[in-house]
């Protein structure tokens, strides 16, 4: 706390003398179907070492060797639409989830898990997490888990835990917690050790109004989490949240970075720090500053905004953003920032002699 | 006058095959059964050594032999071939390995679910590590960190610490993973796997397609999946052998020819004897032959390339010989020939230079270290030829330690895995039931018409009370079954003798089920107990009575779930001849998917989620999918 104290008092000070805070800077080189991608459509990025695998409106394109590869419907993909992606770091697979069951991509063999052949609650994926030996599914008729050892499948909806809608819009699985966000049901939390579930909702219940600001989540319909650093990040279509087990932290465009409320996802480096992929650009937050990449929504050209501790906001000078300012994900390359946008996948490049 | 003749022949073994069986047959009586065919006229007990795999140890003085009938390790000088040591492992072995440092030899024990480690300088076993479900291969990383485990049932490699057998993670495999073989400079493992892969989701053409295998290729170092190299139209992979420069590699496979209907064995079309060759001799996978008309090379199951790359040496299981192939010509013939030859019954003499007479199923080879000799290890007659790869000769057959007497069951193992009684020796009972189970297959059978009655391969074990037999309940009992119908149907010639029938159908009936996985001792999990009272309730979901005859427990009842009476349960197809089918045993059942009298069901969810929509295969429409997965938990613990 001494810390972020400092820190702020810090960047106050340099903010007070004018110089903006240092956050990274991007070249970004986007990827459209002109370029190899089956669909300038991508809902989900993820990185595989030094692969990228784009989950769009009409395949599953990884890029390896500068080049694309897109896996389709007829080499076993489930569905043409792929929502969401995630990696079992210890096998290698990629588990990608569609609007038309589960598939596992596993050396170029591609299985398929759909609520016909399998015990998967249903078919529209909209979100995957690998741990361990589970793979834990969010989906648009609950959520489910599927033990890759014994195979079998647990489901999890209104019977048997606390979610009031069934909508699952996406999932995070760490070692100790498993975390679902509900669209329109809040946020789940499931603890692997006791097995217990614990339910967060938004205190102003489905009221559009923000009465109670950091007194809990910011809204029921929840689209993302991320757990990390035992911190809960969490987007909604009307903010975003941050919560650390005991204190709520609420993020909105009216008195934050944040380009918009409607976030898609959001994704947290740890504790202080999460990027958010919103209708309205990416952002990226550091504990205190925020930074938006998009395309200016007044002049139509690429722009990136820093905004300071105290709210002042600094236009930094670029030349490129990402691919549309519909952002729907992200995933990092070692410095480097991958971005899924509604027409087009952005390599963004850290350049490192920014200021 | 010859049909009269055949008439008698059959009668007189069916009535034999009859005598037998009521005799020991009964449930009552399978105890006495199973003691009378494991022991020979005086009482005494045989226990057989069935060897199916040798190594050499590390300084050549030592050949070990894993032995699967009698669990263990038979220690031989290498030389002189007398017997050393035995060594106990555990329950049916099916492959081991050498540490690279030659002080451990690992041992895949497939019905105990362990790896047994056992210490090459004291000759003992000094650990027990639990892996995945029916361990069939292991292999040590060249840098000795890691141990990779193929699992047959659970279908994947399961990658332990080599030095405390800790299980750090499993990889997705082939289905029926069961073989791995190390390139030579030990970067990769190539995994192989005795089931076909599932059949794609996309198929356009329902369950009526070709099988699709795969080597999966493992990468030592990070323990991850490099590549799947395909398996087109093979149903089967077995051993892989590499040339010591790690160019060509080969592996012994089965194509199953399984979309046409079976009437063309006397055209050589029932199976294709094949191998595939990869790597970067070859380029893209080249499958070739082994078959030449009326000399068959059945089930091709070991596989060794000469250490100067001269010549490939394949063991043929059911044909009883090991072939020999000149490599050169062979590299010749794959690159005219890409792609596969596998029914070209003319390919292999091109290649092909000699077919070598062995013992009963003959499986594992090995090189002396020397080089100049090829041992075989015969699994069926406890024996290991002994080849001069100079002369292409049987110089030696090494009589292991071993009951001199042929019991009944042993006997009947022999005639199940011959080929020697179908015309022209082109298959036995083993080309469909692999290694005594199944072959996750579809068969067009002749007896109904062309085109007719297509037909899932169901499992053999535990099979006592489960008759009649054929999804159509045609036949009353296994000497039919195995007898007359057999002999006219699949081997196109009558070459059984009655004593020979009766043991054979003596060991079929005899075959024990293997541990079901998912019965833990201390009972069913909750989810089990759950589907459990769905496959017995008598009221559905709305408090409706369910009739008695739409009830799951009613058509699938007693120990074996089944009441072997035939029923309409809705999943009749325009092929089929009939809608009433024989109410199939859930022996196993989690193992032996495709499902349904045709196999159209890939999974056992589709049997109720597709195959079921007016409830005629039991009431299941009213429930919920997380109780059909409740369901399905159970049937699973069967």
């Amino acid at each position: 706390m001494k810390k972020l104290c400092a820190i702020l008092v810090l960047l106050a000070a340099a903010s007070a003398f004018g110089a903006a805070p240092k956050m990274p800077l991007y070249r970004f080189e986007n990827f459209t179907v002109a370029t190899g991608l089956p669909d300038n459509h991508v809902f989900s990025v993820l990185v595989d070492g030094d692969r990228v695998w784009a989950g769009t409106e009409n395949g599953l394109a990884v890029y390896d060797h500068h080049a694309w590869k897109t896996y389709t419907t007829a080499d076993g993909l489930a569905h043409r639409a792929v929502l969401s992606l995630a990696l079992d770091k210890r096998t290698g697979d990629v588990w990608a989830g569609t609007m038309g069951g589960l598939s596992r991509i596993s050396g170029g063999r591609i299985d398929t898990f759909t609520q016909l052949n399998s015990g998967l609650s249903n078919d529209v994926v909209y979100g995957v997490s690998v741990e361990g030996e589970n793979v834990w599914v969010a989906t648009a008729a609950g959520a489910c888990q599927l033990d890759l050892h014994t195979g079998q499948w647990s489901l999890y909806n209104e019977r048997n835990t606390p979610m009031n809608e069934i909508w699952v819009y996406g999932v995070h699985a760490t070692p100790t917690k498993v975390y679902f966000a509900v669209w329109g049901s809040g946020l789940l939390e499931y603890d692997q050790k006791t097995g217990k579930w614990d339910k967060y909702d938004d205190p102003d219940g489905e009221n559009e109004m923000v009465l109670f600001k950091d007194q809990g989540l910011i809204h029921e319909i929840v689209t993302s989490v991320s757990y990390v650093d035992n911190i809960v990040w969490a987007a909604t279509y009307f903010g975003d949240s941050r919560y650390d087990g005991r204190y709520w932290h609420n993020f909105l465009t009216k008195d934050s970075g944040l380009p918009s409320n409607f976030t898609n996802q959001v994704k947290g480096l740890d504790a202080n720090r999460a990027w958010f992929s919103t209708d309205k650009g990416l952002a990226y937050y550091d504990g205190v500053n925020w930074a938006v990449y998009r395309t200016s929504l007044t002049t139509g050209k690429p722009e990136m905004t820093v905004r300071d501790a105290l709210g002042k906001v600094t236009s930094v000078a670029v030349t490129t953003a990402p691919a549309h300012n519909y952002v729907l994900g992200i995933d990092f390359q070692g410095d480097d920032i991958w971005v899924a946008t509604a027409k087009g996948l952005s390599h963004g490049i850290r350049q490192h002699e920014a200021k | 006058m010859r049909d009269r003749e055949q008439t008698r022949r059959r009668a007189a073994i069916t009535v034999v095959a009859s005598v037998v069986l009521a005799t020991v047959g009964t449930a009552s009586g399978n105890l006495g059964v199973r003691a009378a065919a494991r022991t020979s006229r005086t009482g005494e007990h045989l226990v057989y050594a069935s060897p199916v795999e040798m190594l050499f140890s590390s300084d050549g003085a030592r050949l070990y032999v894993l032995c699967q009938g009698s669990d263990e390790i038979r220690v031989l000088d290498a030389r002189s071939f007398a017997e050393l040591k035995r060594v106990s492992v555990g329950h049916i072995p099916r492959s081991f390995s050498l540490s690279h440092n030659g002080t451990r030899i690992f041992v895949a024990n497939t019905w105990d679910d362990t790896v047994s480690v056992v210490d090459t300088r004291a000759l003992k076993e000094i650990a027990t590590w639990s892996v995945g479900a029916e361990p069939s291969g292991v292999a040590e990383s060249r840098d000795g960190k890691r141990l990779f485990v193929a699992n047959r049932i659970s279908n994947d490699v399961a990658v332990l610490d080599a030095q405390t057998g800790e299980e750090q993670k499993r990889i997705a495999a082939g289905r029926g993973a069961s073989y791995i073989t190390p390139s030579p400079d030990g970067a990769r493992l190539y995994v192989t796997h005795v089931y076909p892969n599932p059949a794609r989701e996309d198929t356009s053409g329902g369950n009526r397609v070709a099988p699709r295998s795969e080597i999966t290729v493992v990468n030592a170092a990070r323990a991850v999946v490099a590549d799947r190299i395909p398996l087109v139209n093979i149903a089967h992979g077995f051993r892989v052998a590499f040339s010591r420069d790690g160019r060509l590699g080969v592996v012994a496979n089965l194509h199953p020819k399984n979309l046409v209907p079976l009437a063309h064995l006397e055209h050589g079309g029932a199976f294709a004897d094949t191998i595939t060759l990869f790597g970067a001799d070859v380029g893209n996978p080249v499958e070739v032959p082994l078959d030449e008309l009326e000399r068959y090379a059945v089930r091709p199951f070991g596989a060794a390339i000469a250490p100067d790359k001269t010549h490939l040496y394949i063991s043929c299981e059911g044909s009883e010989i090991v072939i020999v192939i000149d490599v050169r010509r062979l590299l010749a013939f794959a690159h005219a020939h890409p792609g596969s030859s596998a029914s070209n019954l003319a390919a292999s003499a091109n290649y092909v230079m000699t077919r070598i007479a062995v013992g009963r199923d003959p499986r594992g080879l090995a090189f002396t270290p020397e080089g100049g000799k090829l041992l075989v290890a015969n699994r069926l007659d406890d024996t290991i030829s002994v080849i001069d790869v100079h002369t292409n000769r049987v110089i030696r057959t090494v009589q292991l330690n071993s009951p001199s007497q042929i019991s009944v069951l042993r006997h009947g193992e022999q005639t199940f895995y011959t080929a020697r009684h179908s015309f022209q020796g082109q298959i036995g009972c083993a080309n469909c039931h692999i290694d005594s189970t199944f072959d996750g297959l579809t068969w067009d059978l002749e007896p109904d018409g062309f085109g007719r009655d297509i037909v899932d391969n169901r499992l053999i074990e535990d099979l006592r009370g489960t008759e009649p037999y054929k999804w159509n309940g045609g036949n009353p009992n296994l000497p039919t079954e195995c007898g007359p119908r057999t002999e006219m149907y699949f081997w196109r010639s009558e070459n059984y003798d009655d004593l020979t029938l009766t043991d054979l159908v003596v060991y079929i009936r005899n075959l024990p089920r293997r541990p079901n996985r998912l019965r833990q001792p201390e009972g069913l999990t909750p989810a089990q107990e759950r589907g459990h009272a769905l496959f017995s309730r008598a009221v559905d979901k709305f408090g409706k009575p369910i009739p008695e005859s739409n009830r799951c427990s009613f058509c699938h009842n007693g120990p074996k779930g089944t009441s072997q009476k035939s029923f309409d349960v809705g999943t009749r197809k325009p092929t089929d001849n009939s809608a009433l089918l024989d109410t199939p045993q859930l022996t196993n059942i989690a193992l032996t998917a495709p499902y349904l009298h045709d196999g159209s069901a890939r999974t056992l969810e589709e049997i109720w989620t597709v195959f079921n929509p007016e409830d005629k295969h039991g009431r299941t429409n009213d429930l919920t999918k997380d109780e059909l997965n409740d369901l399905i938990e159970y049937l699973r613990t069967r």
